[in-house]
């Protein structure tokens, strides 16, 4: 009942709180953003982000609709859009808050064996040490080139036997690492990542999907006829549909082949971490798999599973994962808790019809549409930069801060769990442990509760030490008192001298 | 009825069957041949036992701590959280005596229903401290909550075993087969009760039906 009645009184003041203040972006009755809380329930949250341009051909300045673009890059403040249809690459610079420039379009380069133009170009990286890295799919070839377009060299299809040689090379997604080693994605490659160390050389494969089959599956694999077999799903890794570098230097994969028992059982894992070795090391302690949307219903005719189909992550560990079946964008911190999701199938700005790619500058996030022909230009409202400033605080040591700030974003949704927790992590380590586990209980956080009940517990028993000792001999010492007494009082009854 | 309220041995007796069900649960087998040879237990103090465990029950969603026992208010149905254990209870009751009456077992319904509801002391007295340990161990020690929750369904599962065996002075065996029959006898009057329900509801329907009928008619 205690805890109904926090419950109720949060909400309370956290509703007047919003209806007070002028400067909230309220959640509307279309429920743009939302996010899961410990029960599973969808709770609708505030704007995180706002919609801060579409931008198409027109407002890019371009001569030409872009053509099936399916890669999106972003180095400090430049774009680059690869224009697959158009074998071409388009270089923006954001000039201000809400306003691209067209640099250059990139379609040819000098030098170089072989055509020295781009053919359906899928993905480009650029450096910090100044080249850029072009997915020519289908001139099934790497291009690396200084930012004057001169050809350096190019990763072209392996020699080794570890690689199919039946199958043609194409390159799809790369990232670069800060060695100049590139991993890639090739279609119709299902053995992980394809490595090439600095030089062009082919080092392997890492990441491959351990393959999973549950005993059932083999016995009708054994007992079913060849047709049979081959109607059925065969026991192959996943392809990973897109990675991303973050600045620890570990890879972020996505894929959107999963089963959707497996995701429902939360075997499967469509966003990865990867190590250098290939092993996912995704910290996945929130109270949900992270696997996006928890609920699919047939709403609107989508139906299945979110399927990821980009990712991308943030300087504070936080990352974003974009959904091509319901068009959202799913944010999850360094813990696997989900912050907020937010987008959808649609016409309007801050919807998309078939995204495809995204990609981050500082907090403000684009998302590429490969059927509008479009990007989405995202950058987080008050209360998204609270909860920012917030998790930065909290993981540059001032936690004290961080409380504060929670508070802030507090008001603007009484709603959030990582708030409630956010302060009470702040308290644990200001060593205000009662107060820590009030935030902790209204959460069901078991895990941090803990910690904080022990250090509460150690304190309580060290303040009370004394009065814990007199209680335990009281309990012990009593009953033995009285036993003597009775045992005294009984033999002076008993006693030949006091019989008459 | 009224006249023994008044008297004090009813009282005293009362207090003495209910005090009974501590030698019970601690002595099974002599404890639950006296219950009702030597005419030691009373109904009264089984129901007492009986109501003194839904208490329990329902006191464990309010004061466990959220870490073994986290309540989604909303979906709690006080009501339906009680049937959940008075309802399996009486169907126990009637099925184990329905087969038991047919296969030499001695127990009449009461003493049936007496001796399982003295079998289920050992939840009501290690579910209380437990409340209590829930509330000043973390996450860490949970293992011993775990235990000792787990221990108190398994005393309890041991003394209904043992109540059968001297209520219908069974041999061991027999009372296992019996106990696993007992539970498809329940499984048999939940179909029974099911069809009945269903097809009460459909006469209703149609008297209702004829009636709206009539009235379109007149």
């Amino acid at each position: 009942m205690k805890k109904m009645m926090k419950i109720i009184c949060a909400f309370a003041a956290s509703t007047v709180i919003a209806l007070s203040s002028s400067i909230v972006a309220c959640a509307d009755d279309t429920g743009y953003t939302y996010n899961y809380d410990w029960w599973g329930d969808v709770q609708f949250s505030p704007d995180a982000y706002n919609v801060a341009g579409v931008f198409t051909t027109v407002e890019l300045g371009l001569d030409k609709k872009l053509n099936m673009p399916a890669g999106l890059f972003i180095y400090e403040r430049t774009v680059y859009i690869c224009d697959t249809g158009n074998n071409r690459i388009v270089e923006l610079e954001r000039t201000d808050v809400d306003k691209f420039e067209l640099r250059r379009i990139i379609e040819n380069f000098k030098g170089g064996k072989g055509p020295n133009t781009l053919a359906g170009p899928t993905d480009i990286a650029v450096t910090e040490d100044g080249y850029m890295y072009i997915c020519d799919k289908n001139n099934g070839r790497i291009l690396k080139l200084d930012m004057d377009l001169n050809y350096v060299m190019e990763f072209t299809k392996p020699s080794d036997p570890n690689f199919d040689q039946s199958l043609s090379f194409l390159p799809h997604k790369l990232i670069v690492d800060d060695a100049g080693r590139v991993y890639c994605i090739a279609t119709n490659v299902n053995k992980g990542l394809i490595k090439f160390e600095a030089d062009g050389e082919f080092s392997g494969f890492i990441g491959a999907t351990k393959v999973t089959y549950d005993w059932t599956d083999y016995i009708w694999k054994k007992i079913a006829t060849k047709e049979q077999r081959e109607q059925m799903e065969s026991f192959v890794p996943t392809e990973y549909d897109s990675i991303y570098v973050d600045h620890d230097g570990f890879i972020y994969a996505v894929t959107s082949n999963v089963a959707e028992a497996d995701l429902d059982a939360g075997t499967a894992d469509p966003i990865r971490r990867l190590n250098l070795l290939g092993n996912d090391i995704l910290v996945r302690n929130g109270p949900w798999y992270v696997i996006g949307d928890l609920y699919w219903g047939e709403g609107g005719g989508y139906d299945g599973p979110s399927r990821m189909t980009d990712i991308t992550a943030f300087d504070n560990d936080v990352y974003v994962a974009l959904d091509r079946t319901r068009g959202r964008l799913f944010f999850y911190d360094d813990q696997g808790r989900m912050l907020w999701t937010f987008g959808g199938n649609g016409n309007e700005d801050g919807y998309f019809k078939s995204p495809i790619a995204l990609d981050h500058m500082g907090f403000d996030l684009v998302v590429l549409d490969t059927l509008d022909c479009s990007i989405t230009l995202f950058t987080p409202t008050e209360f998204g930069s609270l909860v920012y400033k917030a998790i930065g605080e909290f993981q540059a040591g001032k936690y004290t801060e961080a409380g504060e700030t929670w508070q802030e974003a507090l008001k603007l949704n009484g709603n959030y769990d990582l708030a409630y927790i956010g302060i009470g992590r702040s308290l644990l380590r200001q060593e205000r442990y009662h107060e820590a586990m009030e935030y902790f209980e209204l959460k069901f956080d078991a895990d941090n509760y803990s910690k904080a009940f022990k250090q509460y517990r150690k304190q309580w028993v060290e303040e009370n030490i004394l009065f814990i000792v007199l209680g335990l001999v009281l309990v012990l010492c009593v009953p033995l008192a009285i036993g003597k007494v009775k045992k005294i009082k009984h033999e002076i009854d008993i006693a030949d001298i006091f019989r008459r | 009825m009224l006249a023994s309220l008044k008297k004090k041995e009813t009282y005293t007796h009362y207090l003495a069957t209910l005090k009974y069900s501590l030698y019970c649960i601690t002595h099974p087998m002599d404890g639950f041949w006296d219950l009702t040879h030597e005419k030691r237990g009373s109904i009264a103090a089984a129901n007492t036992i009986l109501i003194i465990t839904l208490i329990v029950r329902i006191a464990q969603l309010y004061f466990t701590s959220f870490i073994f026992n986290t309540v989604y208010w909303p979906e709690i149905n006080i009501f339906l959280y009680i049937a959940s254990i008075v309802f399996p209870l009486a169907l126990f009751c009637v099925g184990n005596w329905g087969l038991t009456t047919l296969f030499d077992g001695k127990g009449r319904l009461p003493q049936i229903y007496m001796a399982t509801c003295y079998a289920m002391t050992p939840y009501a007295l290690i579910r209380v401290p437990l409340i209590f340990l829930s509330n000043v161990v973390t996450v860490d020690e949970a293992e011993f909550y775990g235990v000792l929750s787990g221990l108190s369904l398994v005393w309890v599962a041991l003394l209904i075993v043992a109540a059968m065996i001297q209520i219908h002075e069974y041999s061991v065996s027999k009372t296992v087969l019996f106990m696993i029959a007992s539970v498809f006898a329940m499984l048999v009057l939940v179909f029974i009760l099911l069809l009945f329900f269903s097809m009460v509801s459909q006469g209703i329907a149609y008297f209702v039906s004829m009636a709206r009928e009539i009235m379109f008619r007149l």
